[in-house]
């Protein structure tokens, strides 16, 4: 496959609940190696768009695909070629580090030669070595979500999706969070990120806001804080919100 | 299947890393059986007879004697008169009382017919019965030696006899049913939460976007509690036969296979109560209240169940333990082969694939 090809693509893309329309005939591209933020308010329909695209649920109508993969009927396929992780803390509290590090590389079919340099790779990139034998749930959050943030990219996805990941935690460590998003885009892994902060929308190089259901507008930040007449990326998200109809 | 094997490692990590639930699991069964088989015991030990009649009479001589003899029993006093008996009763001092008529082995001897009343304490009625039992099975004892001296035909007093479980133990009736509570308990009960809290973190997303499949969380959930299920049947199949004497009878092979089946169907309820509930409280709230509950009062552990209206009888045949506890006395106690449970077997098995096919169903479709 041309490296150069967008990862997803999506046409169309619908999800229907009964007579709700949770994503209604949306299309947009997000490009290899890019940080692409999933802006919309709660309810807006980014979590179910979200869902599609990582093979937990399928269209109604409309498709595309996502790494090559068809959203339709490769489902098991995207599976194993992307990366998640959600906005609650996602690993399990009561099992060491390197037991969460070996049970997803385990999970994702690596080796165990290959887990073990993996996990030696990943603590020493965290400078956690001296913590593997600690149980997870004894970490603070900060570190907690750097490791869940590496055992997503365990498996070196070519994209990996992030619901939320800073959600409820001091700026400080946002930010150093997002350091490492930046340096796993470098490192040519996409990035698919939804957020309520309207600071880190700053760090994407392109941004969609949904609305309703539908792609209210999607660009760059400087461009659409252009566009909007707007100083920073929240009075942008304001004036496109406030067209919201549904609650 | 590699993937496989590390999500039950895991799984397995998870239980014995949780040290105090690990040990409830495993020392729950011996307490259970401990409890139920020394101070929930129904039998009665030294009960109180008294015996009304002449005491130089021969044939009763050697009743009285034999009944003296009987651990369960007691003879307490020996006099003529039946109007003592009440008096006795509500001072607290016998609890039977065994009346012969008259020339009593004249009348065995010559007539090859003499009559026994027992007067039973009815105030409470439970050890009442048990104790009119246990007389009643000294005095056949008895009728079979005299019928046999004299050569009279028998039939002298009833003739009672429990086949079985001759001394009536109540240890033979609740050993299965503790195996059924515990296997209940634990693969329903802990197999639910352990799905609900996956559900609660977080994690059971991270899962369902991850290349295993939902059949394979729920295998990999259920393994681990398979095998502490395996390890509980062993220790209260050890408890039973060797602290409390519980025999053995069947094969080890029938009882093993309808356990298995059990805990399989144990797992499908457990499978639809993590469907239905979303926190770890609803999930033990309903095992509790839903499961255990109704096992208990229904399974016969306590109240036998043709005891009970005809409607509570109906509702008492979807209890799955029911029909596992059946199966087990049969196989425990009467030692019978496949022929005789095939019935409780297929029902037993209709009831698995039905909650497994719902629950893998259902569970499938809400994440």
């Amino acid at each position: 496959m041309n490296p150069n090809t967008d990862i997803i693509v999506v046409d169309e893309l619908t999800k229907k609940f009964g007579d709700f329309t949770a994503v209604d005939h949306i299309s947009f591209r997000v490009h290899r190696g890019e940080i692409f933020g999933f802006l919309g308010a709660n309810g807006a329909g980014k979590t179910t768009a979200m869902k599609i695209l990582c093979g937990l649920s399928r269209p109604s109508s409309g498709g595309g695909t996502v790494n090559g993969y068809d959203l339709n009927r490769d489902q098991e396929k995207i599976k194993r070629h992307i990366g998640y992780m959600s906005q609650k803390f996602s690993l399990y509290a009561d099992l060491k580090v390197w037991e969460n590090i070996r049970l997803f590389g385990g999970i994702y079919g690596l080796s165990g030669k290959r887990i073990r340099e993996k996990s030696d790779a990943m603590l020493h990139y965290l400078n956690m070595t001296d913590l593997r034998d600690e149980l997870v749930g004894d970490l603070p959050l900060g570190w907690k979500q750097k490791l869940a943030f590496s055992i997503a990219l365990i498996h070196d996805p070519a994209i990996v999706f992030l619901d939320e990941p800073t959600g409820g935690v001091d700026p400080e460590t946002r930010r150093l969070f997002w350091d490492l998003i930046c340096e796993a885009a470098e490192g040519g892994t996409t990035i698919f990120v939804t957020t309520h902060y309207m600071d880190e929308a700053e760090y994407c190089d392109r941004v969609s806001i949904m609305v309703d259901g539908v792609i209210a507008d999607l660009d760059t930040p400087a461009a659409l804080k252009q566009r909007y007449g707007a100083t920073d990326m929240d009075a942008v998200f304001r004036q496109l919100a406030y067209r919201a109809q549904r609650e | 299947m590699k993937t496989f094997f590390s999500f039950i490692k895991k799984e397995f990590r998870h239980i014995f890393r949780d040290r105090r639930t690990i040990l409830i699991v495993l020392v729950m069964p011996v307490v259970q059986i401990i409890l139920f088989g020394f101070a929930v015991s129904t039998e009665v030990h030294n009960a109180r007879v008294d015996i009304v009649g002449d005491g130089n009479d021969p044939a009763v001589r050697q009743i009285v004697e034999r009944i003296d003899q009987n651990p369960y029993l007691n003879v307490e006093a020996v006099y003529e008169s039946v109007a003592k008996v009440p008096e006795r009763f509500r001072r607290g001092e016998a609890d039977v009382a065994v009346c012969f008529e008259r020339n009593f082995d004249e009348r065995l001897h010559h007539y090859g017919k003499a009559s026994v009343r027992l007067l039973g304490d009815g105030s409470d009625p439970n050890t009442a019965q048990m104790i009119v039992n246990y007389v009643n099975g000294v005095l056949s004892d008895v009728q079979g030696e005299l019928g046999a001296q004299s050569d009279s035909p028998q039939g002298a007093f009833p003739h009672v006899q429990y086949m079985y479980n001759p001394a009536v133990r109540s240890s033979y009736n609740f050993v299965p049913g503790v195996m059924g509570l515990i296997l209940m308990l634990v693969c329903s009960m802990m197999t639910a939460i352990s799905i609900v809290r996956e559900k609660e973190s977080g994690t059971m997303e991270l899962l369902l976007v991850s290349p295993i499949r939902p059949i394979g969380v729920i295998i990999s959930k259920a393994i681990p509690y398979l095998a502490l299920s395996l390890v509980n049947l062993v220790t209260i199949l050890l408890l039973a036969r060797f602290v409390l004497g519980v025999p053995l009878r069947g094969s080890l092979l029938l009882l093993s296979v309808v356990s298995v089946l059990f805990i399989l169907a144990s797992l499908g309820i457990g499978l639809l109560i993590s469907v239905i509930s979303s926190t770890q409280k609803t999930a033990l709230l309903i095992s509790g209240m839903g499961l255990t509950m109704p096992t208990m009062i229904f399974s016969g552990i306590i109240f036998p169940c043709e005891s009970m209206p005809v409607v509570l009888q109906y509702v008492s045949d979807i209890i799955p333990a029911k029909w596992y506890i059946i199966m087990v006395k049969k196989v425990m106690i009467e030692g019978v082969g496949f022929g005789y449970i095939y019935q409780e077997f297929t029902i037993l098995l209709l009831m698995t694939l039905f909650l497994l096919a719902v629950s893998v169903r259902l569970f499938k479709r809400r994440l």
